[in-house]
């Protein structure tokens, strides 16, 4: 037996499903991307499990906590012309973070057309978005912490593990944002420089841009349990 | 891609320039693997004197009067920890991984060389981290290894006083760095820098375990990674994530609202998959001895490597059967209970393709061959005890007895290690170009297989007598019989040997670095790629000039019309003689 697998029950697939069992069936590689490519998206699928595992975790303590959880809707409210605006913050911060998304899916378009100039130009705008959003996030945590008093092991309101928990996702989430920045304008930098140029290949845009879409994605969870649950 | 020139992927390769760049920060995947081998095995010793300290207290209470309740709790959490994640773990992984998957794969090197290096230096400063926690004041942590709360974060806990148990939980972070950035590693390279001809199904069985392994290590330690955060948080901070309302000494602590079952539930989501980031590196390593040693192909290759990827799936349904007695909703028992014993079909089918293989084989008995052996009887036995514990109405009373202890050294202690020094015995050669001393081997391997299972054997009988495990001493209860002792001194003295006996191992590795024989190209006669490097051992970038080109699968054994009994993989058919 040479255990040859040669596909002979090839008119059985589904015209759909061919090229999938062409990858996963080839030598060399399975997947033809770049090496750094499948890397991230491997990575991604792991530290999809650490956030996963956060929220549940907090999902879990905060319906078997004993004291009543604090009222969110009140907590995040934001005292603008005499009234106090819930969900106003969060709101530019989420719109903010999730059209930095968009200017980095412009980048990895005009990277693949080999526009260097505005490949660069865009992964800033991108990163410009982070710093935005890190930036509004301290404002928000500076205004949790020193005007209602909430801290990570208690706080005025209700259960102690809301300002434990709350700290600690979105601080995990803003570390994740910080890193996006500095890894973008590290792109940004090799773009301009022309180096993606010189390979003939900017597939480096879109890995970053699958790392920012993934930060953006979590925030959506982070924004959802929340904010609004 | 041209993958023949030294470039990889327009990179250049890496290329070491004097001693520190090929010997210590070294980039080469052959060299980091050894530091892998060399700082588990270290740490390991480590491991197996607590363990000692801990037998002398059990065999022979009071004799050593620096052995009181608090250490004796040190050395049992510090052995659990340091013998899962620090050998085990680190050894299969980061040593056999990093070793043998570029070579069987027919690669120059891993993925990301630069990323591989830094793997190994976290790895060794989460060591640095984990025997620093000894040196510090009130020493290391004694909550056993599970790190439950609220003990293991209050004071008062043995060890609890001092920094202990926030260099415990700082050295796991930082292990996790190391595993991920290897993890990262291992599964890019598996998946897109195969040789030309290596499909998926012609990789060999040990590739597709560490391969497995890799991605159940990848998606179960970010949850122990979460636990150790909350945990540190909840210690430093006074966070309640993790912590009800306590009262100590009649003082309320400044906790409240917290669950200490959710840690558990945590702690086990990586608990029960790093149980099989253990087993399915042994399991590959005896797929592939097995064959090689019994120069016949491996019994139904497909059906193993669906139950790896079976067992692999399963593995992260079953983590609550550790939780039985915890407290949690009993009817959750139900279904982890039978998602346990479903675990258990692709298991038993791997087992019975070993048998299989060895059905009318050709069986050398050298001595990774005997350890194979040796693998296969203690994993049964360990396997059998775990269809007890796993059934919820008989685990509630042996669960916290020594029948835990005894099986789970069984299954996920002895077994990998016999599989680990198979391994050893069998890729010393590729790596040193020597043979180890065979009639030492033997030695060692007798000493090693009949004392483990002299020492594990009675702890199964000692459990069903209700002895609780992880208890400093047994002298004041009337339930005990007096035979507990002295099977515990028998126990002991056994301990003592099998211990002693591992010096065998480093002394024949040691002298035979220099005076071994010289190990032909091919010792074994095994069909795998890394025996057909042009040089042995293989130099850097593994494959000179050429890459190779696999023609066939890995257990080209006993080939009809083939002169010679094997047929390398990169052998086309038109060169068999």
């Amino acid at each position: 037996m040479s255990n040859n697998q040669t596909v002979t029950f090839e008119h059985s697939i589904p015209d759909n499903l061919k090229g999938l069992v062409a990858d996963w069936s080839s030598d060399v590689q399975t997947f033809r991307v770049r090496w750094s490519k499948a890397m991230m998206w491997i990575f991604l699928v792991s530290d999809t499990f650490i956030f996963g595992s956060f929220l549940c975790a907090y999902m879990a303590v905060r319906l078997t906590t004993i004291e009543p959880w604090p009222p969110t809707s009140e907590v995040f409210a934001l005292h603008v012309g005499g009234a106090d605006v819930p969900l106003l913050l969060i709101a530019i911060m989420t719109f903010i973070l999730i059209s930095s998304s968009g200017t980095m899916a412009m980048a990895v378009t005009s990277g693949y057309k080999k526009q260097r100039k505005k490949t660069a130009f865009l992964i800033l705008l991108t990163a410009l978005g982070g710093v935005a959003f890190v930036g509004m996030q301290m404002f928000e945590w500076s205004k949790l912490i020193f005007e209602e008093g909430i801290r990570p092991w208690g706080n005025p309101f209700g259960a102690a593990q809301f300002g434990g928990f709350f700290f600690m996702i979105t601080g995990f989430h803003g570390l994740h944002v910080s890193i996006g920045v500095v890894y973008l304008s590290i792109v940004a930098k090799r773009v301009w420089e022309g180096r993606y140029d010189r390979l003939d290949d900017y597939q480096m845009v879109e890995v970053v841009g699958l790392y920012w879409h993934f930060v953006d994605l979590v925030w959506i969870f982070i924004f959802a349990f929340f904010y609004l649950w | 891609m041209d993958q023949n020139s030294a470039t990889y992927e327009g990179q250049k390769m890496y290329d070491p320039k004097g001693w520190w760049d090929t010997y210590v920060f070294s980039q080469d995947h052959k060299v980091i693997a050894l530091q892998y081998v060399c700082v588990a095995l270290a740490i390991g010793l480590t491991g197996m004197f607590l363990s000692l300290l801990m037998r002398m207290q059990l065999g022979f209470p009071g004799l050593f009067e620096s052995i009181d309740a608090g250490s004796y709790y040190q050395d049992v959490t510090m052995h659990g920890m340091i013998m899962v994640i620090y050998l085990l773990t680190a050894l299969f992984l980061g040593g056999f991984g990093n070793y043998l998957i570029p070579l069987m794969l027919g690669c120059r090197d891993m993925a990301f060389p630069f990323v591989n290096m830094l793997s190994f230096w976290m790895y060794f400063l989460s060591v640095i981290i984990l025997v620093a926690s000894f040196f510090v004041e009130s020493g290391p942590t004694g909550a056993g290894w599970t790190l439950y709360p609220p003990q293991s974060i209050l004071e008062g806990t043995p060890g609890g006083d001092g920094a202990g148990i926030i260099l415990m939980l700082a050295s796991l972070a930082v292990f996790i760095v190391a595993f991920t950035m290897g993890g990262l590693n291992y599964i890019t390279t598996v998946l897109q820098s195969r040789a030309k001809g290596m499909t998926l199904m012609r990789m060999p069985l040990i590739i597709w375990c560490i391969f497995l392994a890799t991605f159940l290590g990848l998606l179960a330690f970010p949850a122990l990674l979460v636990g150790a955060i909350m945990l540190i948080f909840d210690r430093v901070l006074e966070t309640s994530f993790f912590m009800p309302e306590i009262f100590k000494g009649g003082e309320v602590l400044d906790y409240g609202g917290g669950s200490p079952v959710l840690f558990q539930h945590l702690f086990w989501f990586f608990g029960h998959p790093e149980v099989y980031i253990i087993a399915l590196p042994a399991f590959g390593i005896i797929s592939e001895l097995i064959s090689v040693h019994a120069r016949k192909n491996i019994f139904g290759y497909n059906m193993m490597v669906w139950a790896l990827i079976a067992i692999a799936g399963i593995a992260f349904i079953v983590w609550a059967h550790h939780m039985y007695v915890a407290g949690m909703n009993p009817y959750l028992g139900f279904f982890f209970a039978t998602t346990t014993l479903i675990i258990a079909v692709p298991t038993a089918i791997k087992v019975y393709n070993w048998v299989l293989t060895l059905w009318n084989a050709n069986i050398k008995m050298t001595v990774p061959m005997l350890y194979c052996l040796a693998f296969l009887v203690t994993f049964l036995n360990g396997g059998l005890t775990g269809l007890f514990l796993g059934n919820v109405a008989v685990d509630v009373p042996l669960s916290d007895t020594y029948f835990v202890v005894g099986h789970f050294h069984m299954v996920m202690a002895v077994s990998p290690v016999l599989a680990l020094y198979g391994g050893l015995y069998h890729w010393y050669p590729s790596v040193t170009g020597r043979m180890l001393n065979d009639t030492l081997g033997k030695i060692h391997f007798w000493i090693t297989f009949v004392g483990t299972y002299l020492i594990y054997f009675p702890m199964h009988y000692i459990g069903f007598l209700g002895v609780p495990r992880r208890y400093y001493s047994n002298e004041q209860y009337d339930f005990i019989p007096q035979s507990v002792a002295d099977l515990n001194q028998f126990i002991t003295v056994c301990a003592l040997i099998v211990g002693a006996a591992q010096f065998i191992l480093l002394y024949n590795f040691i002298v035979s670095l220099y005076k071994g024989a010289i190990a032909p190209k091919n010792p074994w006669g095994a069909c795998t790629l890394e025996w057909q490097t042009l040089e042995s051992p293989p130099g850097h970038g593994n494959w000179g000039e050429q890459l190779p080109v696999v023609y066939r699968w890995p257990y080209e054994y006993g080939l009809p019309g083939a002169t010679s009994d094997f047929v390398p993989q990169n052998v086309p058919d038109e060169q068999i003689t």
